[in-house]
Protein backbone atom coordinates (compact mmCIF):
# COMPACT_ATOMS: atom_id res chain seq x y z
CA UNK A 1 0.00 0.00 0.00
CA UNK A 2 1.14 3.32 -0.69
CA UNK A 3 2.25 5.53 2.33
CA UNK A 4 2.54 8.75 0.53
CA UNK A 5 0.01 10.36 -1.90
CA UNK A 6 -3.76 10.72 -1.25
CA UNK A 7 -5.16 14.60 -1.05
CA UNK A 8 -3.03 17.20 0.59
CA UNK A 9 -3.65 17.73 3.99
CA UNK A 10 -5.07 21.57 4.58
CA UNK A 11 -5.07 22.42 8.24
CA UNK A 12 -7.77 25.04 8.75
CA UNK A 13 -7.29 28.33 10.28
CA UNK A 14 -9.70 30.33 13.11
CA UNK A 15 -10.70 26.55 15.01
CA UNK A 16 -9.13 27.68 18.71
CA UNK A 17 -11.33 31.07 18.13
CA UNK A 18 -14.47 28.92 16.68
CA UNK A 19 -14.44 26.70 19.53
CA UNK A 20 -13.89 29.44 22.10
CA UNK A 21 -16.57 31.04 20.87
CA UNK A 22 -19.16 28.05 20.93
CA UNK A 23 -17.99 27.14 24.38
CA UNK A 24 -18.41 30.59 25.79
CA UNK A 25 -21.97 30.49 23.82
CA UNK A 26 -22.78 26.82 25.69
CA UNK A 27 -21.89 28.30 28.88
CA UNK A 28 -23.57 31.46 28.70
CA UNK A 29 -26.54 29.46 27.48
CA UNK A 30 -26.68 26.37 30.19
CA UNK A 31 -24.36 28.38 33.21
CA UNK A 32 -23.80 24.81 34.36
CA UNK A 33 -20.02 25.52 35.39
CA UNK A 34 -20.25 29.52 36.45
CA UNK A 35 -23.39 28.57 38.35
CA UNK A 36 -21.67 25.48 40.29
CA UNK A 37 -18.13 27.41 40.90
CA UNK A 38 -19.82 30.38 42.21
CA UNK A 39 -21.99 28.05 44.91
CA UNK A 40 -18.81 26.06 45.88
CA UNK A 41 -16.67 29.11 46.54
CA UNK A 42 -19.52 30.94 48.14
CA UNK A 43 -19.85 28.15 50.64
CA UNK A 44 -16.42 28.02 51.47
CA UNK A 45 -16.24 31.54 52.25
CA UNK A 46 -18.95 32.15 54.89
CA UNK A 47 -18.37 28.72 56.33
CA UNK A 48 -14.59 29.30 56.70
CA UNK A 49 -15.29 33.10 57.95
CA UNK A 50 -18.05 31.74 60.36
CA UNK A 51 -15.82 28.82 62.00
CA UNK A 52 -12.21 30.80 62.40
CA UNK A 53 -13.82 34.61 62.78
CA UNK A 54 -9.66 35.88 62.59
CA UNK A 55 -8.44 39.37 63.43
CA UNK A 56 -7.27 41.32 60.24
CA UNK A 57 -3.48 40.31 61.02
CA UNK A 58 -4.67 36.20 61.56
CA UNK A 59 -6.57 37.04 57.96
CA UNK A 60 -3.80 38.13 55.59
CA UNK A 61 -1.59 34.84 57.16
CA UNK A 62 -4.06 32.52 55.59
CA UNK A 63 -6.16 34.02 53.02
CA UNK A 64 -3.45 33.07 50.37
CA UNK A 65 -3.98 29.09 50.96
CA UNK A 66 -7.65 29.66 51.49
CA UNK A 67 -8.56 31.88 48.17
CA UNK A 68 -6.71 29.64 46.34
CA UNK A 69 -8.00 25.86 47.90
CA UNK A 70 -11.32 27.52 47.39
CA UNK A 71 -10.75 28.83 43.68
CA UNK A 72 -8.57 25.25 43.06
CA UNK A 73 -11.74 23.06 43.94
CA UNK A 74 -14.34 25.00 42.31
CA UNK A 75 -11.96 25.03 38.99
CA UNK A 76 -12.65 21.09 39.16
CA UNK A 77 -16.37 21.90 38.72
CA UNK A 78 -15.43 23.86 35.23
CA UNK A 79 -13.06 21.36 33.91
CA UNK A 80 -15.28 18.37 34.31
CA UNK A 81 -18.49 20.58 32.63
CA UNK A 82 -15.78 21.13 29.73
CA UNK A 83 -15.36 18.06 28.55
CA UNK A 84 -18.68 16.54 29.67
CA UNK A 85 -20.12 18.56 26.88
CA UNK A 86 -18.01 16.77 24.11
CA UNK A 87 -19.14 13.58 25.38
CA UNK A 88 -22.59 14.20 24.73
CA UNK A 89 -24.18 12.84 21.61
CA UNK A 90 -20.32 12.16 20.88
CA UNK A 91 -19.88 15.34 19.93
CA UNK A 92 -15.94 14.89 20.15
CA UNK A 93 -15.74 11.83 17.31
CA UNK A 94 -17.33 15.00 15.08
CA UNK A 95 -13.97 16.95 15.76
CA UNK A 96 -11.71 13.84 15.20
CA UNK A 97 -12.53 13.03 11.94
CA UNK A 98 -12.35 16.83 10.89
CA UNK A 99 -8.63 18.65 9.74
CA UNK A 100 -9.01 20.77 12.59
CA UNK A 101 -5.60 20.24 14.95
CA UNK A 102 -6.05 18.55 18.56
CA UNK A 103 -4.02 21.81 20.09
CA UNK A 104 -6.50 24.36 18.57
CA UNK A 105 -9.28 22.34 20.51
CA UNK A 106 -7.41 22.13 23.64
CA UNK A 107 -5.86 25.77 23.51
CA UNK A 108 -9.62 26.64 22.88
CA UNK A 109 -10.92 24.52 26.11
CA UNK A 110 -7.93 25.98 28.50
CA UNK A 111 -8.69 29.53 27.38
CA UNK A 112 -12.19 29.05 27.86
CA UNK A 113 -11.86 27.06 31.88
CA UNK A 114 -9.34 30.36 32.41
CA UNK A 115 -12.00 33.07 31.27
CA UNK A 116 -14.90 31.23 33.58
CA UNK A 117 -12.31 30.71 36.82
CA UNK A 118 -11.42 34.20 36.03
CA UNK A 119 -15.25 35.35 36.11
CA UNK A 120 -15.33 33.28 39.33
CA UNK A 121 -12.24 35.46 40.35
CA UNK A 122 -13.76 38.55 39.88
CA UNK A 123 -16.81 38.40 41.59
CA UNK A 124 -15.31 36.71 44.52
CA UNK A 125 -12.32 38.60 45.46
CA UNK A 126 -14.47 41.57 46.75
CA UNK A 127 -16.30 38.82 48.77
CA UNK A 128 -13.07 37.52 50.06
CA UNK A 129 -11.88 41.13 50.96
CA UNK A 130 -15.29 41.60 52.89
CA UNK A 131 -15.55 38.68 55.09
CA UNK A 132 -11.65 38.56 55.83
CA UNK A 133 -10.81 42.32 56.23
CA UNK A 134 -8.57 41.99 54.05
CA UNK A 135 -6.13 44.62 53.13
CA UNK A 136 -3.08 44.14 51.28
CA UNK A 137 0.36 45.78 53.47
CA UNK A 138 2.52 44.95 50.05
CA UNK A 139 2.69 45.73 46.50
CA UNK A 140 -1.43 44.92 45.89
CA UNK A 141 -0.85 45.24 41.92
CA UNK A 142 1.40 42.00 41.54
CA UNK A 143 -1.77 40.53 43.11
CA UNK A 144 -2.23 40.48 39.46
CA UNK A 145 -0.26 38.54 37.40
CA UNK A 146 -0.16 36.12 40.51
CA UNK A 147 -3.85 35.43 39.96
CA UNK A 148 -3.32 35.35 36.27
CA UNK A 149 -0.59 33.13 36.37
CA UNK A 150 -2.15 30.92 39.27
CA UNK A 151 -5.23 30.80 37.31
CA UNK A 152 -3.90 29.40 33.92
CA UNK A 153 -1.58 27.02 35.97
CA UNK A 154 -4.71 25.30 37.18
CA UNK A 155 -7.10 25.40 34.02
CA UNK A 156 -4.26 23.97 31.47
CA UNK A 157 -3.60 20.94 33.57
CA UNK A 158 -7.12 20.63 34.19
CA UNK A 159 -7.91 20.59 30.98
CA UNK A 160 -5.15 18.36 30.00
CA UNK A 161 -6.60 15.70 32.92
CA UNK A 162 -9.93 16.08 32.22
CA UNK A 163 -9.59 14.96 28.82
CA UNK A 164 -7.34 12.18 30.43
CA UNK A 165 -10.14 11.00 33.03
CA UNK A 166 -12.96 11.59 29.94
CA UNK A 167 -13.05 7.95 29.19
CA UNK A 168 -12.90 6.64 32.81
CA UNK A 169 -16.27 5.66 34.48
CA UNK A 170 -15.37 8.07 37.68
CA UNK A 171 -13.64 10.78 35.87
CA UNK A 172 -15.06 13.25 38.91
CA UNK A 173 -12.85 10.81 41.35
CA UNK A 174 -9.97 10.67 38.63
CA UNK A 175 -9.71 14.29 37.73
CA UNK A 176 -8.92 15.65 41.48
CA UNK A 177 -6.53 12.48 41.96
CA UNK A 178 -4.30 13.36 38.54
CA UNK A 179 -4.40 17.30 38.72
CA UNK A 180 -4.30 18.07 42.55
CA UNK A 181 -0.20 16.69 42.80
CA UNK A 182 1.00 17.60 39.98
CA UNK A 183 -0.33 21.15 40.51
CA UNK A 184 0.94 21.72 44.29
CA UNK A 185 4.08 22.73 43.40
CA UNK A 186 1.86 26.03 41.77
CA UNK A 187 -0.64 25.83 44.20
CA UNK A 188 2.56 26.51 46.61
CA UNK A 189 3.76 29.46 44.57
CA UNK A 190 0.58 31.06 44.40
CA UNK A 191 -0.14 30.71 48.35
CA UNK A 192 3.06 32.20 48.97
CA UNK A 193 3.05 34.58 46.38
CA UNK A 194 -0.70 36.31 47.82
CA UNK A 195 0.39 35.28 51.32
CA UNK A 196 3.91 37.30 50.84
CA UNK A 197 1.91 40.51 48.83
CA UNK A 198 -0.98 40.41 51.61
CA UNK A 199 1.84 40.80 54.71
CA UNK A 200 3.91 42.64 52.84
CA UNK A 201 7.14 40.80 54.82
CA UNK A 202 8.90 38.93 52.04
CA UNK A 203 9.04 39.54 48.02
CA UNK A 204 6.62 37.54 45.92
CA UNK A 205 9.48 37.85 43.17
CA UNK A 206 10.52 34.69 43.36
CA UNK A 207 6.91 32.86 43.56
CA UNK A 208 6.04 34.78 40.60
CA UNK A 209 9.01 33.68 38.68
CA UNK A 210 8.50 29.92 39.74
CA UNK A 211 4.95 30.31 38.80
CA UNK A 212 5.86 31.81 35.39
CA UNK A 213 8.53 28.68 34.88
CA UNK A 214 5.69 26.03 35.88
CA UNK A 215 3.03 27.49 33.44
CA UNK A 216 5.54 27.65 30.75
CA UNK A 217 6.90 24.28 31.12
CA UNK A 218 2.93 22.65 31.85
CA UNK A 219 1.73 24.75 28.76
CA UNK A 220 4.13 23.27 26.17
CA UNK A 221 3.66 19.48 28.01
CA UNK A 222 0.15 19.58 27.53
CA UNK A 223 0.31 21.18 24.15
CA UNK A 224 2.66 18.33 22.56
CA UNK A 225 0.74 15.22 24.80
CA UNK A 226 -2.94 16.42 23.78
CA UNK A 227 -2.95 14.69 20.05
CA UNK A 228 -2.32 11.30 21.95
CA UNK A 229 -4.71 11.68 24.52
CA UNK A 230 -7.38 12.98 22.34
CA UNK A 231 -7.05 9.92 19.83
CA UNK A 232 -6.64 7.39 22.43
CA UNK A 233 -9.00 4.37 22.01
CA UNK B 1 -17.29 6.07 -13.05
CA UNK B 2 -13.61 5.38 -11.59
CA UNK B 3 -13.08 1.71 -11.38
CA UNK B 4 -10.16 1.78 -9.10
CA UNK B 5 -10.57 0.90 -5.45
CA UNK B 6 -11.29 4.10 -3.37
CA UNK B 7 -10.55 1.85 -0.08
CA UNK B 8 -8.29 -1.37 0.44
CA UNK B 9 -8.88 -3.25 3.77
CA UNK B 10 -5.78 -6.30 4.32
CA UNK B 11 -6.51 -8.46 7.00
CA UNK B 12 -7.86 -6.06 9.45
CA UNK B 13 -8.34 -7.18 13.09
CA UNK B 14 -10.05 -4.70 15.74
CA UNK B 15 -10.12 -6.03 19.23
CA UNK B 16 -11.64 -4.75 21.79
CA UNK B 17 -10.02 -6.27 25.27
CA UNK B 18 -10.78 -9.96 24.16
CA UNK B 19 -13.81 -9.23 22.16
CA UNK B 20 -12.75 -9.28 18.07
CA UNK B 21 -14.76 -6.79 16.60
CA UNK B 22 -13.01 -7.43 13.33
CA UNK B 23 -11.77 -10.51 12.30
CA UNK B 24 -9.50 -10.08 9.13
CA UNK B 25 -11.51 -7.95 6.95
CA UNK B 26 -10.20 -8.20 3.33
CA UNK B 27 -11.61 -6.08 0.49
CA UNK B 28 -11.94 -3.61 -2.01
CA UNK B 29 -14.57 -1.21 -2.91
CA UNK B 30 -14.80 1.16 -6.21
CA UNK B 31 -15.04 4.62 -6.29
CA UNK B 32 -18.22 6.54 -7.08
CA UNK B 33 -20.30 3.26 -5.62
CA UNK B 34 -23.09 3.63 -3.40
CA UNK B 35 -22.56 0.27 -0.55
CA UNK B 36 -24.76 -0.68 1.91
CA UNK B 37 -23.34 -2.70 4.37
CA UNK B 38 -25.67 -5.72 5.83
CA UNK B 39 -25.64 -7.67 9.16
CA UNK B 40 -26.69 -8.54 12.87
CA UNK B 41 -25.91 -6.16 15.88
CA UNK B 42 -22.51 -7.41 16.74
CA UNK B 43 -21.57 -7.93 13.20
CA UNK B 44 -18.46 -5.73 13.09
CA UNK B 45 -20.38 -2.96 11.21
CA UNK B 46 -20.21 -0.10 13.20
CA UNK B 47 -16.46 -0.59 13.86
CA UNK B 48 -15.75 -1.25 10.58
CA UNK B 49 -17.26 2.55 9.70
CA UNK B 50 -14.75 3.95 12.77
CA UNK B 51 -11.96 2.27 11.05
CA UNK B 52 -12.71 3.81 7.79
CA UNK B 53 -13.47 6.99 9.55
CA UNK B 54 -9.82 6.64 11.88
CA UNK B 55 -11.86 7.02 14.80
CA UNK B 56 -10.43 3.12 15.61
CA UNK B 57 -7.30 2.05 14.93
CA UNK B 58 -7.04 -1.65 14.07
CA UNK B 59 -5.08 -3.75 15.91
CA UNK B 60 -3.62 -5.27 12.59
CA UNK B 61 -3.69 -5.43 9.13
CA UNK B 62 -4.20 -2.40 6.93
CA UNK B 63 -6.66 0.64 5.63
CA UNK B 64 -5.86 2.37 2.46
CA UNK B 65 -8.30 5.53 1.57
CA UNK B 66 -7.58 7.45 -1.52
CA UNK B 67 -3.68 6.11 -2.08
CA UNK B 68 -2.72 6.48 1.49
CA UNK B 69 -2.61 4.46 4.53
CA UNK B 70 -2.53 7.81 6.61
CA UNK B 71 -5.83 8.28 6.91
CA UNK B 72 -5.46 11.77 8.34
CA UNK B 73 -4.14 13.27 5.23
CA UNK B 74 -7.46 12.55 3.72
CA UNK B 75 -10.09 13.42 6.24
CA UNK B 76 -10.48 16.42 4.54
CA UNK B 77 -12.59 14.00 2.06
CA UNK B 78 -14.31 12.45 4.21
CA UNK B 79 -17.69 12.64 5.77
CA UNK B 80 -19.05 10.62 8.83
CA UNK B 81 -22.65 9.73 10.55
CA UNK B 82 -22.52 8.20 13.39
CA UNK B 83 -25.22 6.73 15.09
CA UNK B 84 -25.12 9.52 17.66
CA UNK B 85 -26.48 12.73 16.52
CA UNK B 86 -22.17 14.89 16.83
CA UNK B 87 -24.54 17.84 17.49
CA UNK B 88 -24.47 20.23 20.28
CA UNK B 89 -28.24 20.00 21.78
CA UNK B 90 -28.06 23.61 23.19
CA UNK B 91 -27.54 25.47 19.56
CA UNK B 92 -29.77 25.65 16.87
CA UNK B 93 -29.08 23.79 13.50
CA UNK B 94 -27.24 26.34 11.70
CA UNK B 95 -24.99 27.03 14.56
CA UNK B 96 -23.81 23.52 14.78
CA UNK B 97 -23.28 23.72 11.08
CA UNK B 98 -21.01 26.92 11.47
CA UNK B 99 -19.18 25.60 13.91
CA UNK B 100 -18.25 22.54 12.38
CA UNK B 101 -17.93 24.49 9.07
CA UNK B 102 -14.98 26.19 10.84
CA UNK B 103 -13.26 22.70 11.72
CA UNK B 104 -12.99 22.19 7.80
CA UNK B 105 -11.63 26.00 7.11
CA UNK B 106 -15.75 26.64 5.57
CA UNK B 107 -16.61 30.20 6.99
CA UNK B 108 -19.14 30.71 4.66
CA UNK B 109 -23.23 30.86 5.83
CA UNK B 110 -24.65 30.51 2.40
CA UNK B 111 -23.08 26.83 2.03
CA UNK B 112 -24.33 25.73 5.63
CA UNK B 113 -27.97 27.02 4.67
CA UNK B 114 -27.42 25.19 1.71
CA UNK B 115 -26.77 22.23 3.20
CA UNK B 116 -29.63 22.27 5.78
CA UNK B 117 -32.20 22.83 2.95
CA UNK B 118 -30.52 20.11 0.70
CA UNK B 119 -31.32 17.69 4.27
CA UNK B 120 -34.97 19.41 4.17
CA UNK B 121 -34.71 21.61 7.13
CA UNK B 122 -35.00 25.21 7.49
CA UNK B 123 -32.14 27.13 7.91
CA UNK B 124 -34.52 29.98 9.74
CA UNK B 125 -35.24 27.30 12.57
CA UNK B 126 -33.82 29.19 15.23
CA UNK B 127 -34.45 26.56 17.99
CA UNK B 128 -32.17 24.14 19.83
CA UNK B 129 -31.10 21.21 18.73
CA UNK B 130 -32.45 19.52 21.90
CA UNK B 131 -36.13 20.73 20.58
CA UNK B 132 -35.75 18.95 17.40
CA UNK B 133 -37.32 15.80 16.53
CA UNK B 134 -35.39 12.51 16.05
CA UNK B 135 -35.74 12.22 12.29
CA UNK B 136 -34.73 16.18 11.93
CA UNK B 137 -31.40 15.55 13.96
CA UNK B 138 -30.71 12.61 11.63
CA UNK B 139 -31.09 14.97 9.06
CA UNK B 140 -28.75 17.81 10.18
CA UNK B 141 -26.78 15.35 11.29
CA UNK B 142 -26.37 13.64 7.34
CA UNK B 143 -26.06 17.77 6.64
CA UNK B 144 -23.29 18.20 8.81
CA UNK B 145 -21.58 14.87 7.19
CA UNK B 146 -22.07 16.28 3.93
CA UNK B 147 -20.87 19.94 4.69
CA UNK B 148 -17.05 19.43 3.48
CA UNK B 149 -18.32 18.16 -0.16
CA UNK B 150 -16.15 14.58 0.98
CA UNK B 151 -15.63 12.41 -1.32
CA UNK B 152 -16.22 9.66 0.68
CA UNK B 153 -19.16 9.43 2.96
CA UNK B 154 -19.43 7.23 5.82
CA UNK B 155 -22.70 6.75 7.52
CA UNK B 156 -24.44 4.77 10.25
CA UNK B 157 -27.80 4.04 10.72
CA UNK B 158 -28.93 7.28 8.49
CA UNK B 159 -32.75 6.04 8.51
CA UNK B 160 -33.13 5.37 11.87
CA UNK B 161 -36.25 7.24 13.39
CA UNK B 162 -36.57 8.78 10.34
CA UNK B 163 -40.23 8.76 8.58
CA UNK B 164 -40.61 7.01 5.51
CA UNK B 165 -41.00 10.06 2.79
CA UNK B 166 -37.86 11.67 4.80
CA UNK B 167 -35.91 8.43 4.41
CA UNK B 168 -37.13 8.16 0.86
CA UNK B 169 -35.90 11.60 0.29
CA UNK B 170 -32.56 11.24 1.71
CA UNK B 171 -32.24 8.06 -0.01
CA UNK B 172 -32.55 10.62 -3.44
CA UNK B 173 -29.96 12.80 -2.02
CA UNK B 174 -27.78 9.75 -1.85
CA UNK B 175 -28.29 8.97 -4.93
CA UNK B 176 -27.75 12.52 -6.16
CA UNK B 177 -24.90 12.28 -4.72
CA UNK B 178 -23.02 8.73 -6.26
CA UNK B 179 -24.00 10.03 -9.51
CA UNK B 180 -21.57 13.21 -8.47
CA UNK B 181 -19.01 10.50 -8.25
CA UNK B 182 -19.07 10.18 -4.12
CA UNK B 183 -18.43 6.68 -2.42
CA UNK B 184 -20.97 6.28 -0.11
CA UNK B 185 -21.10 3.60 2.71
CA UNK B 186 -24.58 3.09 4.62
CA UNK B 187 -25.16 0.72 7.62
CA UNK B 188 -28.96 0.33 7.60
CA UNK B 189 -31.17 -2.27 9.15
CA UNK B 190 -34.05 -0.53 6.78
CA UNK B 191 -32.50 -2.35 3.78
CA UNK B 192 -35.79 -1.82 1.23
CA UNK B 193 -35.11 1.74 1.22
CA UNK B 194 -32.02 0.78 -0.57
CA UNK B 195 -33.19 -1.88 -2.60
CA UNK B 196 -32.60 -1.15 -6.33
CA UNK B 197 -30.45 1.75 -5.44
CA UNK B 198 -27.49 0.50 -4.00
CA UNK B 199 -24.80 -1.07 -6.16
CA UNK B 200 -23.57 -3.51 -3.61
CA UNK B 201 -24.79 -4.85 -0.62
CA UNK B 202 -21.95 -5.88 1.84
CA UNK B 203 -22.95 -8.74 4.40
CA UNK B 204 -21.39 -8.95 7.32
CA UNK B 205 -21.24 -11.87 10.16
CA UNK B 206 -18.75 -11.93 13.46
CA UNK B 207 -16.53 -9.34 12.23
CA UNK B 208 -16.18 -10.69 8.68
CA UNK B 209 -17.42 -9.72 5.57
CA UNK B 210 -19.13 -13.19 4.25
CA UNK B 211 -20.94 -12.21 0.70
CA UNK B 212 -21.48 -9.21 -1.61
CA UNK B 213 -23.96 -8.98 -3.87
CA UNK B 214 -25.40 -6.43 -6.24
CA UNK B 215 -29.32 -7.57 -5.17
CA UNK B 216 -30.66 -7.89 -2.11
CA UNK B 217 -31.81 -11.90 -0.89
CA UNK B 218 -35.96 -12.00 -0.78
CA UNK B 219 -35.66 -12.12 2.58
CA UNK B 220 -33.69 -8.90 3.06
CA UNK B 221 -36.60 -6.65 1.42
CA UNK B 222 -38.64 -6.83 4.32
Amino acid sequence: MNKSSGVAYRVPSGVTGATLAKDLRLEWRSKDALNSMLFFSLLVVVVFSFSFDPNAEESRQIAGGLVWVAFLFAAVVALNQTWARELRNHVLDAYRVSPAPANSLFLAKALGNFIFVAVLEILMTPLFIMFYKLRPLGPAWQLIPVAALGTWALVVNGTFFAAISLRTRSREIMLPLLLFPVSIPALLAMVNATTAILTGQLSARFWIVLLTTYDVVFTIACLLLFELVLNAE
Amino acid sequence: MDASPIITLIAVVKHFGRFAALRGVSAEFASGRLYTILGDNGAGKTTLLRVLAGLAHPTSGGVSILGTTELRSVCQELGYMAHPSLLYDEMSGMENLRYFGHLYGIKDDSRCAANMTAVGLDAALTRPVAQYSQGMRQRLSLARALLNDPKLLLLDEPFSNVDGGSAREMVTLLCRMRSAGKTIFVVTHQTYLLEGVADEFVRMKAGQITNRTRELRPVETR
